[in-house]
């Protein structure tokens, strides 16, 4: 055929030079990859980004009659919950999206390969973090749409933004660590809801915490998304506490801590 | 082999197991540079165990495993810049064009964007993909996606290649058209290492084979030595039933080295003519008709069905039912 007139290149003997892994590099190259992939199935961005609106709708007109929050609208009580929730939930996909990199084999290919041991796991939450961004972008435009009005300042909006993208990126790394250790994307779906379930519902996301019973009050207190949902709330009311932040704030550098080692073992690990 | 470098591939007694499954029992291979050895074995034999240990995917319980002469556990980002690897289920990412898998894997070993291009270019060109070098590759039908993985595997032009059942699951012009680009690489060069349960597939593609079955060396040597060791020709005597066929077993034994399977009987000879007349004269005094009788040249299935006591098509079956 045509084809066999290109020959192969004799073997290339310095190969050793390409045996340095770029940590930096290689996790960008993999982001790229991975943006890609978003960008080649829409679809998937779309039904991420229906399922929190729906939220939005039927909380702020279906609920939200009902619940009664004192000196605030609960539209401006509701989103920060909402831009939480929708980056909670959204964050399964990192662990979803590894299973499937496992299952059919990318993963074999890219540990044959001399790159950086992080890069595959760094490159696929900054794609994330990438993808969330927008998410919450679009959410803060449904927010306005439906009467959201933030009276904290432009700066304090924006942190909340902020914090909001930090917890989504821990939570990545939670569930990079759920996707390489049931190896198939259903599997790697169905695991997670389990864990975000109670985390998201049993929080001040949606309801002030002194409306549930007393042992039910203990967890919510004392669990991250009521921590980042408080701190992200007191930022766009206006008045921010600095406590709220800082508890936020400690609580996706912790998860961090803890998940990121684990998973890049894991990944290491990984058959 | 020559004294002075050392083979391209070398194992070294590699145990591997998971509990109570032994994958690897104290396996030994090794192949000069510039030469094809092809691993054999059906379904669960290890070889694609034996693979993930020379490739760094898995640490061998115990054992060496050399690349180029670099220890792969030692030393495993040695190791991944020397070889290519293509798998089983093609590992490329659907999402993405052909170009742009070639592209990934090409940043990913650090080669400069400008050369990646070229050589993906190259690659595509000689792997008939050049025209559909834009497309996603989810629209690809199977061989294309398996000429994909194979050129991603080449993009940074390893030396020394290891391709685990690169046909298995293509429809045979699929498999045609893989093995003579395989033929075009190693005409070029590269050292690789082959798995196939394919006995057709190590005749054609592989200088030495190894036969594994149950995680053991069972056989080693070129395809025509594998085949002399049964003699020269094998007589073929298929039955309706496997009742009859078992007492044909019974009595055929006296003819040549045999080997039952199923319904049909195979037995290997020196010399074809008079061991079928004798074939015969034993089948008519005992009442036995058989539906075929064929005397043929032996292949690879008979040696495996020596070697092993059972064909790799029924291993085939008993792992996948």
């Amino acid at each position: 055929m045509s084809a066999s007139t290109v020959t192969l290149a004799p073997p290339n003997p310095a190969l050793t030079r390409l045996a340095r892994p770029h940590v930096v590099g290689d996790a960008l190259t993999i982001a790229w990859r991975n943006l890609l992939n978003i960008r080649r199935n829409p679809q998937l961005l779309v039904f991420a980004t229906i399922q929190p609106v729906i939220f939005v709708l039927m909380f702020r007109y279906v609920f939200g009659g009902a619940i009664h929050v004192t000196g605030v609208s609960y539209v401006d009580y509701l989103m920060p919950g909402i831009f939480v929730q929708t980056v909670v939930f959204g964050s399964l996909t990192t662990g979803v999206g590894l299973a499937e990199d496992l299952q059919k084999g990318l993963v074999d290919r890219f540990r044959s390969l001399p790159m950086a041991r992080s890069a595959v796991l760094v490159g696929r939450t900054l794609a994330d973090l990438v993808r969330n961004l927008f998410v919450v972008i679009l959410m803060c435009v449904v927010g306005l749409l439906v009467g959201w009005s933030p009276s904290g300042s432009l700066p304090e909006i924006v942190a909340g933004v902020g914090l909001v993208l930090g917890f989504a990126y821990s939570l990545s790394w939670l569930f990079a660590i759920v996707g390489l250790s049931v190896r198939d994307s259903e599997t790697a779906q169905a695991a997670s809801f389990p864990i975000l379930a109670p985390l998201v519902f049993a929080s001040s996301a949606f309801v002030p915490i002194s409306s549930m019973p007393g042992w039910l009050q203990a967890f919510a207190n004392h669990q991250p998304v009521s921590a980042v949902v408080n701190a992200v709330r007191s930022l766009t009311l206006g008045g921010a506490t600095v406590s709220h932040v800082f508890t936020a704030v400690a609580w996706i550098v912790g998860i961090v801590a803890i998940c990121a080692p684990i998973a890049v073992s894991r990944y290491r690990r990984a058959v | 082999m020559n004294g002075t470098s050392p083979p391209a591939i070398r194992a070294t007694d590699l145990y591997k197991s998971w509990g109570d499954v032994h994958a690897l029992k104290g396996v030994s291979f090794e192949t000069p540079a510039g030469t094809v050895l092809g691993l054999l074995g059906p379904n669960g034999a290890g070889k694609t165990t034996a693979v993930r240990i020379l490739t760094t995917l898995l640490k061998p319980d115990r054992g060496t495993a050399e690349v180029l002469g670099v220890d792969v556990t030692r030393e495993p980002m040695r190791t991944r810049a020397s070889i290519g690897l293509a798998g089983q289920y093609a590992a490329v990412d659907e999402n993405l064009t052909a170009r742009e898998n070639l592209r990934l894997v090409g940043r990913l070993t650090h080669i400069p964007l400008d050369e990646t291009l070229r050589r993906a270019d190259a690659l595509l060109e000689r792997f008939a993909l050049a025209d559909a070098s834009h497309r996603l590759v989810r629209t690809f039908s199977g061989g294309m996606r398996r000429r994909l993985d194979l050129a991603a595997a080449l993009v940074h032009e390893p030396p020394v290649l290891f391709l685990d059942e690169p046909t298995t699951g293509l429809d045979p012009q699929g498999r045609t058209e893989l093995w003579a680009f395989i033929e075009e690489l190693v005409g070029a060069g590269t050292t690789l290492l082959l798995t196939t349960q394919y006995l057709e597939e190590a005749d054609r593609l592989a200088d030495r084979i190894i036969v594994i079955d149950h995680g053991n060396v069972i056989a080693e040597g070129t395809a025509a030595q594998l085949k002399a060791r049964l003699g020269a020709t094998v007589i073929e005597v298929a039955f309706d039933d496997h009742e009859n066929a078992k007492r044909a077993a019974a009595e055929l034994g006296r003819v040549g080295e045999l080997a039952l399977d199923g319904k049909e009987v195979r037995v290997s000879v020196a010399d074809g003519g008079p061991a079928m007349l004798e074939t015969v004269r034993i089948l008519d005094a005992e009442h036995l008709n058989p539906r075929t009788m064929a005397l043929r040249e032996p292949t690879l299935d008979d040696v495996f069905l020596t070697l092993t006591g059972h064909a790799a098509e029924e291993a085939r079956e008993e792992v996948s039912s």
